[in-house]
């Protein structure tokens, strides 16, 4: 029978949802690390009981946290996020030079093929991988020193790098985000970089469709079809069909575009779901009204998901990594709230109900599907 | 044995109890107290002082014997009373935050 097993980051803990097949009972686990924000875990696909999870506090800082049962015990592992050299300057919010500076981790991501491999995106943003589960941290410094680093400044929250995506079709091929300088490509693992942002138009920035500046909330990418990426931006959905190399906005009948969250169906590359946001001036849904909005064409068509989901006086974010789908026959959705509710609907959607109601705000959403 | 006193938060994840023991040769100083709280537990590299500067993080302060002692040169010699093992280092979380 299989399990699924849903990895809850929030503001005061971790907290981990196990059910079966059906999805419809759900044991809670938690709260892990209890009073520290949890920004992201992940389970390792080559070893599921193996999850990392990055744990931070204001007043410690970072602690880098691993798992070998599935999350009923953990140890700290490394935590040393050292910038490859001197890490020279970004633009601050008042366009002066500010110098890079080691805050938390955003995103981890394990390798597709090596249960000792992971990936870590940090705010100030830079991107680290350890190959010793997470002992020791490297800086994959081509990202940050490919040439437009200088030009970078972060968005309100900071400027992360909260997107990492590996592509099990070519080992060698990355994607990455970071609010607020856009997407970025290597083909060589990790060594170079490329700016992917053309096609995307940012009104806030002097020159709307500048190399670098963009403030890219968040990527999807379906495993079988590893040249096309969905993207939800500050504002605008954008689709590109050629790994990057050009976006075309596919916000098409969406009530408004701004959000968070975007990803794809398990089984469906074409299915994409979004949360629309009302603006980045209210971060609430419009109306009051909690949607999921669904396409089945890629894009710009659009419908709203609505049943389970609060229907009036609902002012909740759903932030950019709190959202994912388990592969499941019928695929299952989740989603998380800064309310502290974790949605899932276990028919790609079409019903909603809520896990758990009351947790601290979720920072980060990711699921396992467990044999 | 020097006595040393975390915040709670720093205490689970060391997983010790109200008090950490630290053996620290003379002359006793913050820097070799942390030095040697770290050899012993690991995990709190990073938590107390950075990586890499060594500054203390700047929501934590070291108090000992009555005395705010978080502006002192960390080569500076500690109390004799915390030296000896009478009184403790207190390593403490500002009171702030939601």
């Amino acid at each position: 029978m299989s399990k699924v097993r849903v990895l809850a980051g929030t503001r005061k803990g971790a907290f981990i949802l196990t059910s079966d097949g059906k999805r419809k009972n759900w044991e809670v686990s938690g709260p892990h690390f209890a009073g520290w924000e949890i920004y992201h875990l992940k389970g390792s696909p080559v070893n599921p009981d193996r999850l990392y999870a990055s744990q931070c506090s204001g007043w410690f800082g970072q602690v880098i946290q691993r798992s070998e049962d599935g999350g009923q015990s953990w140890a700290p592992v490394g935590n040393k996020f050292a910038y490859d050299g001197v890490p020279g300057t970004h633009q601050w919010y008042d366009g002066t030079a500010h110098p890079w500076e080691f805050k938390r981790v955003w995103h981890l991501e394990p390798s597709l093929t090596d249960s000792e491999t992971v990936y870590a995106g940090i705010e100030d943003a830079a991107l680290f991988r350890s190959a010793d589960g997470g002992g020791t941290w490297e800086e994959l410094s081509g990202l940050r020193e490919h040439g437009t680093g200088p030009k970078w400044q972060p968005g309100a929250g900071g400027m992360c790098l909260h997107t990492i995506i590996l592509d099990r079709a070519d080992p060698g091929r990355m994607y990455i985000a970071i609010s607020a300088a856009g997407a970025f490509r290597s083909d060589d693992g990790g060594k170079s970089w490329k700016p992917i942002n053309k096609g995307l138009v940012s009104n806030f920035m002097p020159d709307p469709t500048a190399e670098v500046g963009h403030c890219v909330h968040h990527i999807a990418m379906h495993p079988a079809r590893p040249g096309v990426l969905f993207m939800q931006k500050h504002w605008d959905v954008m689709r590109s069909d050629d790994a990057g190399e050009n976006w075309n906005e596919v916000s098409g009948n969406l009530p408004t575009d701004f959000g968070f969250v975007i990803d794809v169906h398990a089984h469906e590359p074409e299915t994409l779901y979004v949360v629309p946001i009302k603006s980045d001036s209210e971060h609430f849904p419009p109306d009051g009204k909690l949607r999921v909005y669904r396409s089945r064409t890629g894009g710009n068509e659009w419908e709203p998901l609505t049943r389970g989901l609060p229907q009036s006086n609902c002012y909740v974010n759903v932030l950019r990594d709190a959202m994912a789908v388990d592969s499941l026959d019928e695929c299952g959705v989740y989603f998380g709230t800064t309310g502290g509710q974790v949605y899932a609907s276990a028919d790609g959607g079409d019903n909603w109900a809520p896990i758990v109601r009351d947790l601290p705000a979720v920072l980060s959403v990711e699921v396992q599907t467990l044999a | 044995m020097i006595r040393v006193v975390m915040p709670y938060h720093l205490r689970n994840l060391a997983r010790v109890g109200d008090e950490a023991l630290v053996d620290v040769a003379e002359p006793v100083t913050v820097r070799r107290v942390l030095d040697a709280l770290e050899a012993r537990y690991p995990m709190l590299e990073g938590t107390i002082r950075d990586h890499v500067t060594h500054q203390r993080r700047p929501f934590l302060r070291f108090f000992a014997c009555e005395e705010d002692l978080s502006h002192e040169s960390p080569d500076a010699a500690l109390p004799a009373a915390v030296a000896s093992g009478k009184e403790p280092l207190l390593i403490i979380g500002a009171i702030a935050g939601g």
